[in-house]
C-alpha cells in the first residue's frame, strides 16, 4: 500500500477503473478520447486547455499527463505556464467576483 | 551536457553487454513488462522476417563535431571509429549489385569521414534512386573546408536529412549543444539559398525531430506545420518533410534515461504506446545497416548494440543478398521504440 495518498505509479492503472465497471469505464473513455481528437480546436489547443484545467482541479495525475502531452506536442515551457496562468486568473477571477456578492450582502445589511 | 562520449569517460553504459543487460531486466524480467518478441508471437510475427531489400544504410564513422544528449550512436569528438577506403570500397561493389533503391549515408557527421567525397561520387555513378546523407548541419559551418557541402550536395543530387530538435533554440540547445540551434538555421539557410528545400524543389531537404527527453513523438504531420510555420516565420526557412523519430533506449539516451529517474517510466510509456499496425513497416525489415567496419546488422540499433545479423552472411566482404534475406531479425526490448505509436524509422512515422 502507497504511504501516500497520490502515488505517481497509479496513473499507469488508470485504464484499469474498466474493471470494476466496464460499461461505464468503456464509455468514459470512448469519450475522452473523442474530446480530444482534433476539431474546431486543434489536439495543441486542447492539450494547453487540458493543462490549465488540470491545475484548477489540483489533480496531479492530470498535471504529469498534460505536462508530458505538451512536451509530446512541441508546446514550449512558456506557452505551457502562460495556460497555467490563465487556469489561475480564472480561478482567482471566480474567487473575487463573489466579492460583489459579499458587497451586495454587506451594503444590505448595513444601515 | 556531455563533452564526452560514453565510451571516453569510460562509462559501464558503453559497453553492449551492460546495455542488453538493462534492457532485458527490471520490468521485463519481473513480468510487468512484456518482452517484445512476446508481443510479435502474439501477432504471429515471430520471428521477424525481412522482405526485400530496399535501403543499404551505412554508416561511415562514428566521430562527429556534436555530443547529442540523446545520441545513440554514442558519437562524438573524441570517436576514432572511421570506415575505411578500403572497406568503402567493398561497400561500393555491393551499392552496384544490389537490388536496394536507397543508399543511406550516416554517421557520426559522415561528412568527417576523410574520404567521404571520394565515396560519395563513387556511389552515386552506381544509379541509385535515393542517395541519402544525414548531415547534423552544424558541419556545414564548422570549418571552412566545410563550407562547399551545400553545392557538392548539388552536383551529386543527395538527398540532405538533417537534425533539428526543435524550431526553438533553447529545446536545441539543450539536447545538441550551445549555439546549434543559431548554427543549424545558419546552414539551412545556405541550403535553401542554392534551392534545397525550397518549394517544387527536386533538392530534397527533409528534416528530423527527436523529442529533447523522455517523452515519445507527437503527431508528426501536425509537428511539421508547426515547424514550417515556425522556420518560414522566423528565419524564412524552407524544408520538404519532417520525419518525427521516437529516441531509442540505447548508449548515451539509456544513459539520460537512468541517470534522470525516468527510464522505467519511458519504458512503460513505450510498451503503452506499442502498435501492431507499426510491425509490418519497421525499417529493419527492408534495411541493411552496415558498420565503419564492415559488419552487417538488421538496423542502426542493433549495430550500436553489437547484434550482428543472424546469417552465414555477417560481413560485407561476404555480402550476398539472397543469403542474407533469408535470416530471421534479432529483436530486444529497444525495438518497441520502432512500434509505438505511428511507429518510427529513419524516415519517421511508418504507417
Amino acid at each position: 500500500m502507497a504511504d501516500s495518498y497520490y502515488d505517481p505509479a497509479d496513473l499507469r492503472k488508470f485504464g484499469k477503473i474498466s474493471e470494476w465497471s466496464e460499461e461505464l469505464g468503456t464509455k468514459f473513455f470512448d469519450y475522452y478520447g473523442k474530446v480530444f481528437e482534433e476539431g474546431a480546436l486543434s489536439a495543441r489547443e486542447k492539450s494547453l486547455i487540458a493543462l490549465a484545467v488540470s491545475h484548477v482541479v489540483k489533480c496531479p495525475y492530470c498535471i504529469d499527463s498534460y505536462t508530458k502531452d505538451g512536451l509530446e506536442k512541441g508546446i514550449t515551457k512558456e506557452e505551457m505556464m502562460e495556460a497555467v496562468h490563465v487556469g489561475a486568473a480564472i480561478e482567482g477571477g471566480a474567487t473575487l467576483v463573489h466579492g460583489v456578492q459579499m458587497m451586495n450582502k454587506y451594503n444590505k445589511l448595513s444601515m | 551536457m556531455a563533452t564526452k562520449s560514453l565510451k571516453a569517460r569510460h562509462d559501464e553504459l558503453a559497453l553492449n553487454n551492460k546495455q542488453l543487460e538493462i534492457l532485458n531486466g527490471g520490468p521485463f524480467k519481473e513480468g510487468e513488462l512484456p518482452y517484445f518478441k512476446d508481443k510479435l508471437d502474439e501477432i504471429g510475427q515471430f520471428p521477424l522476417r525481412p522482405k526485400k531489400l530496399e535501403i543499404l544504410q551505412i554508416n561511415v564513422g562514428y566521430m562527429c563535431n556534436q555530443v547529442c544528449e540523446h545520441c545513440h550512436v554514442d558519437a562524438g569528438p573524441d570517436r576514432k571509429e572511421i570506415m575505411t577506403k578500403e572497406t568503402m570500397k567493398l561497400c561500393l561493389e555491393v551499392i552496384k549489385n544490389t537490388g536496394a533503391h536507397t543508399l543511406d549515408l550516416t554517421g557520426g557527421a559522415p561528412e568527417m569521414n576523410p574520404n567521404f567525397r571520394w565515396f560519395v561520387e563513387e556511389a552515386s555513378k552506381a544509379g541509385i534512386k535515393d542517395f541519402i546523407v544525414r548531415s547534423n548541419l552544424t558541419i556545414i559551418r564548422a570549418n571552412k573546408k566545410y563550407y562547399d557541402l551545400p553545392e557538392f550536395f548539388k552536383k551529386h543530387k543527395i538527398h540532405v536529412i538533417s537534425s533539428m530538435p526543435h524550431y526553438t533554440r533553447g529545446k536545441t540547445d539543450k539536447q545538441r549543444g550551445d549555439g546549434v540551434f543559431d548554427t543549424s538555421i545558419r546552414a539551412l539557410q545556405d541550403l535553401n539559398a542554392i534551392g534545397y528545400g525550397m518549394p517544387n524543389s527536386t533538392l530534397q531537404l527533409d528534416l528530423v525531430y527527436n523529442p529533447s527527453g523522455a517523452f515519445l513523438p507527437g503527431d508528426q504531420g501536425a509537428m511539421e506545420r508547426d515547424f514550417k510555420k515556425a522556420l518560414k516565420d522566423d528565419f524564412d526557412i524552407h524544408f520538404h518533410q519532417l520525419f518525427a523519430i521516437t529516441n531509442l533506449p540505447i548508449a548515451r539516451f539509456l544513459d539520460y534515461l537512468i541517470a534522470s529517474g525516468n527510464y522505467e517510466d519511458y519504458m512503460y510509456s513505450l510498451v503503452e504506446a506499442y502498435n501492431p499496425a507499426a510491425v509490418k513497416n519497421v525499417m529493419c525489415t527492408n534495411t541493411i545497416s552496415i558498420s565503419w567496419d564492415g559488419w552487417l546488422y538488421d538496423c542502426d540499433f542493433n549495430q550500436m548494440l553489437g547484434l550482428k545479423v543472424n546469417s552465414s552472411v555477417k560481413h560485407i566482404k561476404d555480402y550476398n543478398e539472397d543469403i542474407l534475406n533469408d535470416r530471421d531479425i534479432i529483436v530486444s526490448q529497444h525495438c518497441y521504440g520502432c512500434t509505438a505509436g505511428a511507429g518510427s524509422s529513419c524516415q519517421g512515422n511508418v504507417i
